[in-house]
């Protein structure tokens, strides 16, 4: 966390440059890894210092924010900045799982179809140019609708929803370094394909992929945020920031319901977006912005 | 260029046959019952809906009869017939058309206007508070969600200011001008009634504002990298050199070359757009596609679904189809084969 601080200090030196910091920690770098640290640390300690809890009725039903309710209650009189700060317990862990398990499936999928080209290669890229033709958020709400509605189905979703992307990415770039020197050397000195894919081939094309995820995971905050809102993710009376926007929304003039979970999504997004673009530039300096 | 619009338009009705074969696949093998996609679940003790419902989607003949059948009455336009609503899906996604087709061209003028300008105003003031604060704008409507501004921005300039109509697209009292495109705003202004005009235009306000801020960032984004970039090509400083005003240079020298790859992201944009319309339309209380998709799947209306995802691939398909040509088409160096 010190470290934090030391970075944002010299952050904000405009024009001045210090050699100590390198390029890519910028100061939206810093303040994007800050604000992700301190939801991961919310979602993990809330717990314990909370000072409600997040299902029970603690105070009267729709009072705007007050030093008592900081956020204000909502139509049950459950404590607002309680539940959205117990909502980073479904929205961080959501994006992770999606993200993890969209990008193993689509960089299988890419080694595979980029390493070996021919007709499997053609079999899984239509499969995946016919899952992107489908608009992201329609294609979740067909899976989800014909699942059930759900956490869990929101999840497989969103999965379904992300793999092609990280397939797309993952086989472009084995397509451009397995023609490169060091693998044909590889290659005559007799190495197997899957040795060659794994030690030779991967290392070097999984920056973008990296790149993506990081600036992905705030999208399926969103998307995940998105379809609970719709009715279609968590289920009442779960603490997640959709369908308590979606509570919100029907209580129009209580503004405050739906005000902390939206400030909530909001700063993860962007956060993520921060911290992704610290990421690119760390991992592949060249494309540093202006 | 004839060959490669040709290839592409051939292409369609396959990605198209591959669109409806995963919506296909889908709907026969994730439920445990097929007959719970095609028959509401107060019908299917019913058996003489049941039957009629067997009879018409094959459901009692082997899966690659059903899939024929399936193809074979989508041809004909029979998406089945929508729990909810009681009517043919088909008839239902016409009505509701224009309504989003209105709503996404609003949101589209505003986004591309407004991210010109910001864009064009952050690289030619660049690394200056106009540019952080133009980028600041930028991303923050791509990263709010927009029920959420939606819902804020109602609150602020209908409840409190009272400065823009509520929810919906007309005033309650108003009543709808006779139909021609769908479209209230081109249809009041056919029938030449400009204070339905005005009123439509009022209430299409606040939603094509709140769904162009998200798509607004993508564009503003690349038109500052891409203006910068020309900006430092030797033409622009041979312009500066012969002493045009700023202003010429960057208007009608830099920006020519700088729209061209903005042109692209078009498309891109359109994905989101059909993305935000679903939840803009539903805050908005906005009788569209959107709204439809929103209701359809919380009442587990089946039918409707797939016929939304299905026309939202159709749009999808052939929107990223004439992005690509309008980009053959503007710029002369790119030959695809």
């Amino acid at each position: 966390m010190t470290i934090e601080v030391r970075e944002l200090d010299t952050g904000l030196d405009f024009g001045r440059t210090v050699p100590r910091v390198p390029a890519w920690l910028t100061l939206p770098v810093g303040v994007g890894a800050a604000i992700i640290i301190v939801w991961v640390a919310v979602a993990i300690t809330v717990s314990w210092w909370a000072p409600y809890e997040p299902l029970a009725t603690v105070g009267t039903r729709l009072t705007s924010p007050t030093w008592r309710h900081l956020a204000g209650t909502d139509a049950l009189g459950r404590d607002v900045l309680t539940r959205t700060l117990y909502g980073t317990r479904s929205s961080l862990p959501i994006a992770a799982i999606v993200i993890a398990v969209a990008v193993i499936i689509g960089c299988v999928v890419g080694a595979v179809a980029g390493m070996f080209g021919g007709w499997v290669d053609s079999l899984l890229m239509r499969l995946s140019d016919i899952t992107l033709a489908f608009p992201p958020i329609l294609l979740a709400m067909t899976v989800t609708a014909s699942l059930g509605p759900g956490l869990r189905n929101a999840l497989f979703a969103m999965v379904v929803v992300w793999w092609p992307v990280y397939a797309r990415l993952l086989r472009a770039q084995v397509m451009a370094v397995k023609e490169q020197d060091h693998v044909t050397a590889a290659t005559s000195m007799g190495a197997g394909q899957g040795r060659i894919l794994i030690r030779h081939v991967l290392p070097l094309a999984m920056t973008p992929i990296l790149v993506n995820a990081t600036m992905d995971f705030g999208q399926v905050v969103l998307l995940a945020a998105s379809l609970s809102f719709i009715g279609l993710g968590a289920l009442p009376p779960s603490p997640e920031w959709g369908s308590m926007i979606s509570e919100g929304s029907v209580r129009f003039y209580e503004w405050w319901i739906a005000a902390a979970p939206g400030v909530a999504i909001l700063t993860v997004v962007l956060g993520f977006n921060f911290l992704g673009d610290g990421v690119r530039d760390f991992l592949d300096p060249r494309t540093r912005r202006r | 260029m004839a060959r490669y619009v040709v290839v592409r338009v051939l292409m369609m009705p396959i990605l198209l046959l591959g669109l409806v074969t995963v919506a296909f696949v889908v709907s026969r093998t994730v439920p445990a019952d097929p007959l719970s996609t095609v028959v509401s679940e107060r019908q299917l003790g019913n058996p003489v809906v049941v039957q009629a419902a067997e009879k018409r989607w094959g459901l009692d003949k082997p899966l690659p009869a059903q899939y024929v059948i399936y193809v074979r009455n989508l041809l004909r336009g029979d998406m089945g017939t929508s729990f909810r609503t009681k009517q043919n899906v088909r008839q239902d996604l016409e009505d509701r058309l224009p309504v989003t087709i209105e709503l996404t061209l609003a949101a589209m003028a505003i986004a591309v206007t407004v991210g010109l300008l910001l864009g064009i105003l952050a690289a030619v003031r660049r690394n200056s508070w106009v540019d952080h604060l133009a980028r600041l704008f930028a991303l923050l409507g791509s990263s709010l969600p927009v029920f959420w501004t939606g819902l804020f921005l109602l609150y602020i300039f209908y409840a409190r200011l009272g400065w823009f109509p509520g929810p919906g697209r007309l005033d309650p009292r108003a009543v709808a001008p006779d139909k021609v495109t769908g479209l209230y705003t081109v249809d009041a202004l056919l029938a030449g009634d400009l204070g339905t005009f005005w009123d439509a235009l009022q209430h299409l306000a606040l939603p094509s504002f709140v769904l162009g801020w998200a798509v607004m960032g993508i564009i503003s984004r690349l038109v500052r990298a891409s203006l910068l970039e020309v900006l430092n090509q030797d033409y622009v400083r041979t312009a500066r050199a012969k002493g045009l005003t700023e202003r010429s240079v960057i208007l009608t020298h830099a920006l020519r070359n700088a729209l061209i790859p903005t042109l692209t992201i078009i498309g891109i944009s359109f994905a989101i757009l059909i993305t935000g319309a679903v939840l803009t339309e539903s805050i908005f209380a906005w009788p569209g596609i959107g709204s439809y998709a929103v209701d359809s799947s919380r009442a587990l209306d089946f039918p409707a679904i797939m016929g939304v995802s299905i026309l939202g691939g159709v749009i999808f398909l052939v929107t990223n189809l004439i992005t690509d040509m309008t980009y053959v088409l503007v710029d002369p160096r790119i030959r695809l084969s």
